[in-house]
């Protein structure tokens, strides 16, 4: 079945802001546990949640995670942020 | 007059090979000089301040740069490295200097033309600098500050009709060998096929969602070019099923020195005259060819198409005639605990365009499904193919164990017997057992 994506962006930017004091960055399958959802599902809803700027990928060349969009360390440090 | 002092880099100049330290300078005195009048949209003087890191670095025998950001294109979860120098009052020109990985053209084809837009727009847009071919095969751009990043996308896409690749936990962008087009012993269209599948995994190259990077590599024959078989997730290798085409009158040619051995490399030194026996027959691996009474024999059933006699005596043998590929999975080849090579998982299948590959795109589909379910953080397919073991992966793939899936008789680690397998299961009747068994 289908994710619905309200009900999902609702629930990934709860559990990210529950923990932005100790973490700002999740892999791909921590936000798939959160959906409780298949890969290939919460990708969807992840895709779009990218598209409409509310979560950002953070990328170290050879992994790549994901974060609410601004938090974080980086996003100030290096003047990113805008 | 240089604007950092390099001695340490200078030194590197002097030895007899190419340096990548003359490369560097010669960029940095032509965008000094500008005889193109280029409007430089990142500092000018950015190849000199690079220069002056490594030297800090060589000196210090430490890293001065920071990888990794959230640099990127609208949309694209890849093809962006942001790097960033930790001494950036030092060297303004690479503050900021990120990588943009360029999906090349399948084989490395293209143009002068095409190469020079390229170059004229990082030229134009970034520090000039390229890799000319990544590791995976990209072509490389080497240092641009943020804003660039989406106006280098837009050139590239809407002007020169490129796109970038993979990066992070993505698809990588796909490489394979020169193939059908200037190599006779390709046994399938690696070119298609490598631009068939890159087309069509548009959205796991440019959107991660994979615990950790993904690489197919397609090489045409077992001479594996492009070392599929030590580098990708999965490996595509060019083989045959029937028998090694054997011309005999060019076999005597080479016997009698008409036609040079090896395609007539090796030539920097006589190595006296062509010894079949030698040179082809007794280094056969499985030792499946004899020469008698001027014919060569070949047991095919044995050959492991290790393409030594092939390579030798390219003008008489040539693969057969039944082409197909090999699909091998589970490569890797990490710096720290060694290279793993990926393992037999198809023998042979028919490398079908007329049905634009279906069976091929179902088991790589059913394999990443499983990779993207059960894979950990960080682990490649060869780890989880080694944790769950090979078993799981004919399970996911529907495909049937095969004696060509083992390495040697009694040895492999992957195969386990599981309990419904088992006649009687785990559980025994001791008492049962003991009528027919002393103790």
């Amino acid at each position: 079945m289908a994710l619905d994506y309200e009900e999902s962006k609702e629930k990934i930017v709860e559990a990210l802001q529950k923990k932005a004091k100790t973490k700002s960055k999740f892999y791909f399958n921590d936000l798939s546990k959160i959906l409780e959802a298949k890969p290939r599902e919460a990708k969807k809803v992840i895709n779009k949640l990218v598209e409409e700027g509310v979560l950002e990928y953070w990328s170290s060349g050879s992994t790549t995670m994901y974060g609410l969009k601004g938090m974080g360390k980086q996003a100030g440090a290096e003047h990113e942020g805008e | 007059m240089a604007k950092h002092e390099t001695p340490l880099l200078d030194q590197l100049e002097s030895g007899p090979w190419p340096s990548f330290v003359s490369d560097m300078k010669q960029e940095a005195d032509a965008r000094a000089k500008n005889e193109k009048n280029i409007e430089y949209q990142v500092a000018q003087d950015n190849i000199e301040d690079l220069l002056g890191v490594l030297e800090l670095s060589y000196n210090d025998c430490t890293t001065h740069w920071k990888h990794g950001g959230i640099v990127g294109v609208f949309g694209y979860g890849g093809g962006v490295i942001g790097r960033y120098c930790d001494q950036p009052e030092k060297f303004p020109g690479v503050a900021h200097f990120h990588t943009l990985r360029v999906n090349q053209p399948s084989g490395h084809f293209y143009t002068t033309d095409y190469l020079k837009k390229l170059c004229d727009l990082w030229e134009f847009r970034g520090s000039g600098m390229t890799n000319m071919h990544g590791s995976t095969g990209d072509i490389i751009f080497l240092g641009t500050t943020t804003p660039q990043l989406e106006e280098v996308f837009y050139e590239m896409t809407h002007k020169l009709d490129q796109d970038l690749g993979g990066s992070g936990s993505n698809l990588r962008t796909p490489s394979d060998c020169i193939g059908e087009a200037r190599c006779e012993f390709a046994c399938y269209d690696t070119q298609d096929l490598c631009t068939h599948l890159t087309m069509e995994y548009q959205d796991e190259l440019h959107r991660p969602a994979f615990p950790y990077k993904f690489k197919f590599k397609f090489d045409g024959c077992p001479n594996c070019c492009v070392a599929s078989i030590a580098r990708a997730d999965l490996s595509f290798i060019g083989t045959w099923r029937d028998e090694i085409q054997i011309d005999q009158e060019a076999v005597q040619a080479y016997v009698n020195g008409e036609i040079k051995p090896n395609g007539g490399a090796h030539a920097g030194r006589d190595w006296g005259p062509f010894d079949i026996q030698k040179e082809v027959i007794d280094l056969c691996p499985t030792g499946c060819m004899k020469y008698e009474n001027g014919k060569l024999e070949i047991n095919n059933k044995e050959c492991t198409r290790c393409m030594h006699c092939i390579n030798v005596m390219p003008r008489a043998l040539r693969p057969g005639k039944d082409k197909g590929c090999s699909i091998l999975a589970g490569a890797k080849a990490p710096i720290l605990d060694g290279a793993q090579m990926s393992s037999m998982l198809v023998p042979f299948i028919k490398v079908n365009k007329e049905n634009e590959y279906a069976e091929i795109k179902e088991l790589i589909e059913n394999i990443w499904d499983w990779w993207m379910e059960e894979g950990k953080n960080r682990e490649r397919l060869g780890e989880l193919m080694k944790r769950q073991g090979f078993q799981k992966l004919l399970e996911v793939t529907g495909l049937d164990p095969d004696p060509r899936m083992v390495q040697e008789p009694r040895h492999n680690p992957y195969i386990f017997w599981k309990e419904e397998e088992v006649p009687g299961g785990w559980d025994r009747d001791i008492n049962e057992f003991r009528k027919h068994h002393q103790r």
